[in-house]
């Protein structure tokens, strides 16, 4: 190839037709398969992922209890023996039992705990999920924003984000439940999500900003592409992986938050149940009857760690740089 | 000759570092005629890509800039484009071939969908399925096997030469009348690079496209070239047909080139390689910029302190050095020094 002579004589083998043995003298497997009829399948990114999470016995056994607890918390009227407000006056402040199916108790009132507990779960879930819906949103656009653009875009967006970290969440949720009071979980959970945004933000400007430089953002271009293309279908489906990894982590955070809010008192409204109501609630008399704050602290705990740990498996099986053992 | 159908005239291409600005293109002109191939070589950083992404309008802004000159595409200055009309021309007037394959196919998507994304960025009315037949045709002209299973196969399904077809495919998607074709075969196997030479020459028979190749590969220029443009320091300094280039240079550099290479046919006593490193654009020598490399200035005056400009020696045959006439003497000095025979017309016949 280095002769500089035009001596390589191409001409001969017909340019139409790549030469017979072209095709085979491709140094791929899977191109001599193909040619033979034979197909070799290879794995694609997809079926990479699903291998590798599944493997991951930790996050494989959180999917299963959160998938378990999602369902039963948005059938909760069914599932449920009691609702979180009826009254057996008969069995007050029992322990956990079997009988009449009061599996984690009742309080003080007769109310049957383990229906509490799951209309609470109910109340964390879908507040965590809103969460995730609008950090998902905020956070995204305005990191793929200022990665995409960069310059003065990127240098106001960067700060306006700085400016959101800096608020303190507690404080700023405190002051909103005192300004409307406490509200459904919608509200509160849009409250949340315009607090947690930022590190989403960030992490999706990071990765935008090395996309941007691939040359299959290049090419995009060299194609004609304009910008919202090259963004949403080039460079958006290569983010996925570092954006489902984030926002598991803030549903989680989300989950903790509001949990702190309700056990301080403010939160979703009254006759909701919600765990850090319940824990607080449960918090008088746990002397005598541990189970009215064990109860709801440990469906809040393993709610948050399930969500944590699938976060997990996600880097890890999204994460190209892990091989496989 | 007719007009030609891309004209780069004068352009000056800046990019602004730390450290000043830098002219990575500097007064560039050459031309591409309907169905020819123009080779552009030089080393790294001889502003031979940086011309051709100022010609598709894909410069970094900031830190570059397009200083000076013009690009006309049929006579229409490209450079005074808005943006959206910009966009229009390329993937449809001008096309371009990316060097490594493996990165520039987005991991993913499949590959047919990424040719049917440049059909449908410029032509929106046409259907998905008549979209699909148009890629797999393409598919199959650029010798990919089994182009309906392999439309919806991911890049990593594909090795290096399909990527590179596929690269080859979407570029001639619209027909260009322009393809540039940036180092098409320099991250690929030996063995792979005559197959994608051959498929980038049907490609262009097929589109009848003026083509720009850029290579440093001379074994690839005297193949598939009908002209060539030599670059050092950001500037044109040799142009001429492949014959003239390859056994007459005018230009101590392109001789330079010529005699670093090692060639199985002559009975070399040894190479000689042009001594030194290639040029910091940014703190460029003055004068002509290869004087300090080059053997046959002796570092004379004139070299050091005046830039030499382009002397036209023929329609389409052009130098930039001060004593090209000395030229002959130091091909033959170097026939002497390493047994090559670089100007006895040996037509391999």
């Amino acid at each position: 190839m280095t002769d500089p002579t035009p001596r390589h004589d191409t001409s001969t083998s017909d340019p139409e037709e790549p030469p017979p043995g072209g095709v085979l003298a491709e140094s791929d497997e899977q191109v001599a398969a193909y040619s033979d009829g034979s197909e070799i399948a290879a794995r694609s990114q997809w079926q990479l992922f699903r291998r590798k999470f599944f493997r991951h016995k930790l996050a494989m056994g959180s999917l299963v209890y959160l998938a378990i607890v999602v369902v039963a918390a948005i059938n909760a009227e069914t599932v449920a023996p009691y609702a979180y407000d009826d009254i057996n006056v008969v069995m007050r402040g029992t322990a956990p039992t079997f009988e009449e199916m009061h599996f984690f108790g009742t309080d003080q009132l007769g109310r049957d705990y383990f229906s509490r507990v799951l209309f609470g779960a109910r109340t964390s879930l879908s507040v965590a999920w809103i969460v995730a819906v609008v950090v998902g949103v905020i956070g995204t656009t305005v990191g793929a924003i200022a990665g995409f653009y960069r310059g003065w875009v990127d240098a106001a967006l960067m700060r306006m984000t700085d400016l959101v970290i800096i608020f303190p969440a507690l404080a700023v949720l405190l002051v909103f439940a005192a300004l409307f009071g406490q509200g459904r979980p919608t509200r509160i959970g849009i409250i949340l999500g315009l607090l947690l945004w930022p590190t989403l933000a960030r992490i999706v400007r990071g990765v935008f900003l090395s996309l941007r430089e691939k040359e299959f953002v290049q090419a995009a271009r060299a194609c004609g592409a304009g910008d919202l293309r090259i963004m949403f279908r080039h460079m958006i489906p290569n983010t996925i992986g570092p954006i489902v990894v984030n926002m598991t982590l803030v549903m989680a955070a989300a989950i903790i938050i509001e949990a702190t809010l309700a056990f301080l008192g403010f939160g979703v409204n009254p006759p909701t149940p919600a765990l850090g109501r319940l824990m607080d609630e449960g918090r008088s008399s746990m002397q005598t009857q541990w189970w009215l704050i064990v109860m709801p602290g440990m469906a809040l705990v393993s709610i948050a760690l399930a969500v944590n740990f699938i976060g997990d498996g996600l880097r890890d099986a999204l994460d190209p740089t892990q091989q496989e053992k | 000759m007719s007009d030609p159908l891309l004209s780069i005239r004068d352009l000056v291409t800046q990019f602004d570092t730390a450290d000043g600005t830098v002219r990575a293109v500097d007064g560039v002109s050459y031309d591409v005629y309907p169905g020819e191939t123009v080779g552009v070589v030089g080393e790294s950083g001889s502003g031979k890509s940086v011309t051709v992404m100022s010609v598709l309008g894909l410069i970094p802004e900031p830190p570059g800039r397009i200083a000076d000159g013009q690009v006309l595409l049929e006579g229409r200055d490209l450079l005074t484009l808005s943006d959206a009309e910009f966009r229009d021309v390329r993937g449809k007037d001008i096309a371009m071939i990316f060097q490594d394959p493996m990165t520039s196919l987005n991991p993913v998507l499949t590959v047919g969908s990424q040719i049917a994304e440049a059909i449908e960025v410029h032509r929106s009315h046409l259907s998905d399925d008549a979209i699909r037949k148009r890629v797999i045709e393409l598919l199959e002209l650029v010798g990919v096997p089994n182009a309906d299973d392999r439309f919806d196969q991911y890049p990593h399904e594909y090795s290096g030469g399909m990527r590179q077809r596929a690269m080859i495919a979407m570029a001639i998607a619209n027909e260009p009348k322009i393809l540039i074709a940036d180092e098409p075969t320099t991250a690929l196997d030996v063995t792979i690079q005559a197959q994608v030479l051959n498929v980038l020459q049907t490609a262009q028979d097929e589109t009848n496209a003026g083509t720009i190749l850029i290579t440093h590969d001379l074994g690839v220029i005297a193949e598939m070239a009908d002209r060539v443009v030599v670059m050092y320091g950001g500037r044109v300094v040799e142009t001429g047909t492949v014959d003239e280039i390859f056994h007459s240079p005018k230009h101590p550099y392109t001789l330079g080139l010529l005699s670093s290479l090692p060639r199985p046919d002559a009975d070399l006593e040894r190479l000689e390689p042009i001594p030194g490193q290639p040029p910091s654009l940014i703190n460029l020598p003055s004068g002509c910029a290869f004087h300090p490399r080059c053997r046959m200035g002796n570092d004379r005056q004139r070299c050091r302190f005046e830039t030499p400009e382009r002397i036209d020696l023929d329609a389409g045959r052009s130098t930039a050095c001060h004593y090209y006439e000395e030229m002959d003497a130091e091909i033959q000095r170097v026939q002497d020094a390493t047994g090559a025979e670089i100007s006895t017309e040996d037509e391999d016949a």
